[in-house]
């Protein structure tokens, strides 16, 4: 072969050799760690998973936040004002959580219904509201203007 | 009356920006000199324009003139005066004009300079910097007026800046990153003259590379900057989130990074010049990509701006016809540079062209995870959010393979190498880095990967050293003498991959070694961490210029020995009634220790975390010693020469 051809067939392999691998990594990777949003309501039609990671979220209902009385374990209901889901969470909630506030949480549905988080997200600005807890409110009220 | 001559100058800027967009062009097509020269002023006077009306929106900020709905939405009177002056770009409005003034600044640099270049490449490079502060000068007047009034019914008083933004970071982090960010555009420039004139060859590489290194240099410092800040400002002790945004600046470091190596060849050797231009452009592309990121409020992110639907737009469009434009133009064009010089695959080429492989493929991963869970709610298949997992198990192998190689090429020569160049410090290394690192992850116990990461960062310590040694014990002169003559682009090459190595030690050991604990403590309480005790030891009230605080203090000891009071603070700011938590830290060259306050719970007990981190430091040290690598390679003396003598 033509040393330059030969050069460039070097090149080109080195190149696809990278490539896949990173496709293959970044594949993986992305079948491990892809979080499904659900809103509430669709976590009480059991349209998601138990025990896989996904997130959930909605508006944190007025007076449902409790606290243990020994450790940082609290648990609230979030809401699409169609219908609940509690959550529950062992460790130190962001400062912008409120009673009335929309939440984000990360973690697992258990067999119970229940779920547990293992992330409440932090939103840095009170006037902000999560685009994915803006939707479930407007889908849940679409469920409703729908049904009469 | 002043705010109207800020909007008023901030249109005429417009006018001049449009006018330095064609002008210059229509006389390199016309061949006309007159008009070929309107470029320098033009650019002065569009400059001015826009620092004055900066300079407007600012007094507007330091008067409290709450008339302005801009200044009524992000300052109040109650604001120390440093953050009233910050909180200028502490909005998408702002923070916007700031941008502009300073791709402004940087246009009128490359006037000043412009003396340097060929006649007639100059002007077409200041009329392209034209299209881009017009693009971004019309997004800011037809969407995101800062001037706008709220008359005659101005509030009393104004909304206040974000707490979280009230803090030095503000001061500082913006106008470094936008530096970097922006820089690029200069870079852009570079490459869509050389399309356009065909001029494209190794004068122009020595042209484009010190602003592209200072670019560089300074998103480097922006991004360090904007980690360091999170770190001690949003009170969970993370420094990097993969959070949308931070992608956002993180991905035109990457292909900048890319851009700087790939300009060296060029500069060279007068190859990759095609590649180079095209990565210029998508370095450029990148950062616009960021600006549409951040304020279109389509991702989730800590950094959004309140969600506009025609900003996106706008900015989408500019987007487009920038690098729509820009890639036609390349495909029509780039045939005329193609390069026809070979090398061998052991020459720096070679290994350049590996640089940038990896670097492009590093770039796309994080493109890929930024941009999935959009494309995945465009098809309609639900909302979804990537996490951080997934960015560092596909960034992380990449990159260490990466740092391996960064190692080895830079002991490579022009053209070809021989193997025996390579061989014999590679050897020592590996064996004197496998050891070093190994005793060390004996010694404390880290496990695999630290030893992995540890020997690759020791491996290259090795290396550059041996590189410098062989390059200075060369000749008859004396050892001090020879190293005086290396040129600083050198130094700024050791001092940037010293950075990467310190980095990366600090992202290893505070991933590994570091001990973090969430638990209820009331005063008097204490617990231990990594071998510390901490005692809550009170809570009080403090008034604050514009809030109020819980106060606490705590004891941290090491062996009974007291090491440091830290003072971690509960404040609530009065404008908005909003809760902000205040780290406190005690940092240390090996670890930081780091108390927040979470919430007040029953009685007068309080969630608290209680982190060492270990070497978190190092992190941010890295970041500086590559800014400052890259300013000294910026400040090399070949650069200083005008070219073409």
């Amino acid at each position: 072969m033509h040393p330059v051809r030969k050069k460039r067939l070097f090149v080109i392999m080195i190149i696809a050799i990278i490539l896949s691998t990173a496709i293959g990594l970044v594949m993986y990777a992305l079948q491990q760690n892809i979080n499904l949003f659900y809103s509430p309501s669709q976590i009480a039609l059991g349209e998601a998973p138990r025990n896989a990671s996904i997130r959930a979220g909605g508006m944190v209902v007025k007076d449902s936040v409790k606290r243990h009385s020994e450790n940082l374990s609290v648990s609230f209901d979030v809401t699409d004002f169609q219908h609940k889901v509690t959550i529950n969470y062992r460790g130190i909630l962001p400062d912008l959580f409120r009673e009335g506030q929309g939440v984000v949480a990360q973690g697992k549905l258990n067999d119970e219904g229940v779920f547990e988080a293992s992330q409440v997200l932090a939103k840095h600005d009170e006037k902000y509201m999560p685009p994915e807890v803006t939707e479930a409110l407007k889908n849940a009220n679409g469920i409703v203007k729908k049904r009469p | 009356m002043l705010p109207e001559i800020g909007q008023f100058s901030l249109i005429l800027s417009l006018f001049f920006a449009i006018s330095l967009a064609l002008v210059p062009l229509l006389g390199y097509w016309k061949n006309n000199q007159l008009l070929l020269a309107t470029a320098r002023p033009l650019t002065f006077i569009m400059s001015t324009l826009v620092l004055m009306s900066f300079i407007v929106l600012s007094l507007s900020f330091l008067m409290d003139d709450f008339s302005v709905l801009y200044v009524s939405q992000t300052s109040n009177s109650q604001l120390p005066i440093y953050y009233k002056f910050s909180a200028l770009w502490g909005g998408h409005e702002g923070s916007l004009l700031l941008w502009v003034l300073v791709l402004c600044g940087w246009s009128s640099a490359v006037a000043l300079k412009i003396r340097n270049l060929p006649e007639d490449i100059g002007p077409v490079v200041l009329a392209i910097l034209g299209m881009v502060c017009s693009g971004f000068l019309s997004f800011l007047i037809f969407t995101s007026s800062p001037f706008i009034r709220l008359l005659p019914d101005s509030p009393i008083d104004g909304g206040d800046l974000n707490p979280l933004l009230q803090d030095f970071g503000l001061i500082v982090h913006p106008p470094v990153l936008y530096m970097g960010y922006v820089g690029f555009s200069v870079a852009f420039a570079f490459a869509v003259a050389a399309l356009i004139t065909g001029n494209l060859n190794a004068a122009w590489a020595r042209w484009a590379r010190p602003w592209t290194t200072a670019s560089w240099a300074f998103l480097t410092l922006g991004i360090t900057l904007g980690s360091w800040w999170a770190y001690y400002e949003l009170g969970w002790g993370g420094w990097w989130f993969w959070d949308p945004v931070e992608n956002a600046s993180f991905m035109p470091w990457l292909a900048g990074t890319a851009l700087l190596h790939s300009l060296a060849v060029t500069e060279k050797r007068g190859v990759f010049k095609s590649w180079t231009v095209l990565l210029a452009i998508f370095t450029f592309s990148l950062s616009l990509l960021g600006a549409f990121l951040v304020r279109s409020g389509v991702l989730t992110s800590v950094h959004s701006f309140a969600a506009d639907s025609t900003r996106g737009i706008f900015i989408l469009v500019l987007l487009l016809i920038f690098v729509g434009g820009s890639l036609l133009l390349y495909a029509i064009r780039a045939v005329q540079v193609r390069s026809s010089v070979s090398f061998g695959v052991t020459g720096r080429e070679a290994w350049l062209l590996l640089n940038n492989i990896l670097l492009t493929v590093l770039t796309l991963t994080v493109l890929l995870g930024t941009l999935y869970p959009l494309l995945f709610d465009a098809l309609g298949l639900g909302k979804i959010s990537v996490g951080a997992p997934y960015f560092n198990s596909v960034f992380t192998p990449i990159a260490l393979l990466l740092i391996v190689f960064m190692g080895v090429g830079p002991l490579s020569k022009w053209h070809n190498t021989k193997l025996n160049v390579f061989l014999l410090p590679c050897i020592i290394s590996m064996v004197v880095s496998v050891l070093i690192s190994g005793s060390l992850v004996y010694a404390y116990d880290l496990g695999l990967l630290a030893w992995l990461s540890l020997s690759i960062a020791f491996w290259v310590v090795c290396l550059s050293f041996s590189d410098w040694f062989s390059k200075v014990s060369v000749g008859t002169k004396g050892i001090i003498p020879r190293a005086r003559q290396l040129p600083r682009n050198y130094y700024g090459m050791l001092l940037a991959h010293l950075g990467i190595v310190v980095s990366l030690v600090g992202v290893v050991l505070v991933s590994i070694n570091s001990q973090e604990s969430m638990v209820r403590l009331s005063p008097g309480e204490q617990t231990s961490v990594a071998g510390y005790e901490f005692r809550f030891d009170r809570l009080e009230q403090v008034q604050g210029p514009n809030y109020v605080s819980d106060k606490a203090q705590f004891t941290a000891y090491k062996n009974g020995q007291v090491v440091a009071l830290l003072y971690p603070e509960k404040r609530l700011f009065n404008a908005r009634q909003q809760v902000m938590t205040e780290a406190a830290l005690d940092a240390g060259f090996t670890r930081d220790l780091y108390i927040s306050l979470g919430e007040k719970l029953d009685g007068d007990s309080w969630g608290v975390r209680v982190y060492v981190k270990s070497f978190v430091r190092w992190i941010w040290l890295g970041g500086l010693l590559m800014m400052v690598g890259g300013l000294l390679a910026t400040l090399d003396k070949r650069y200083q020469r005008r070219a073409g003598v």
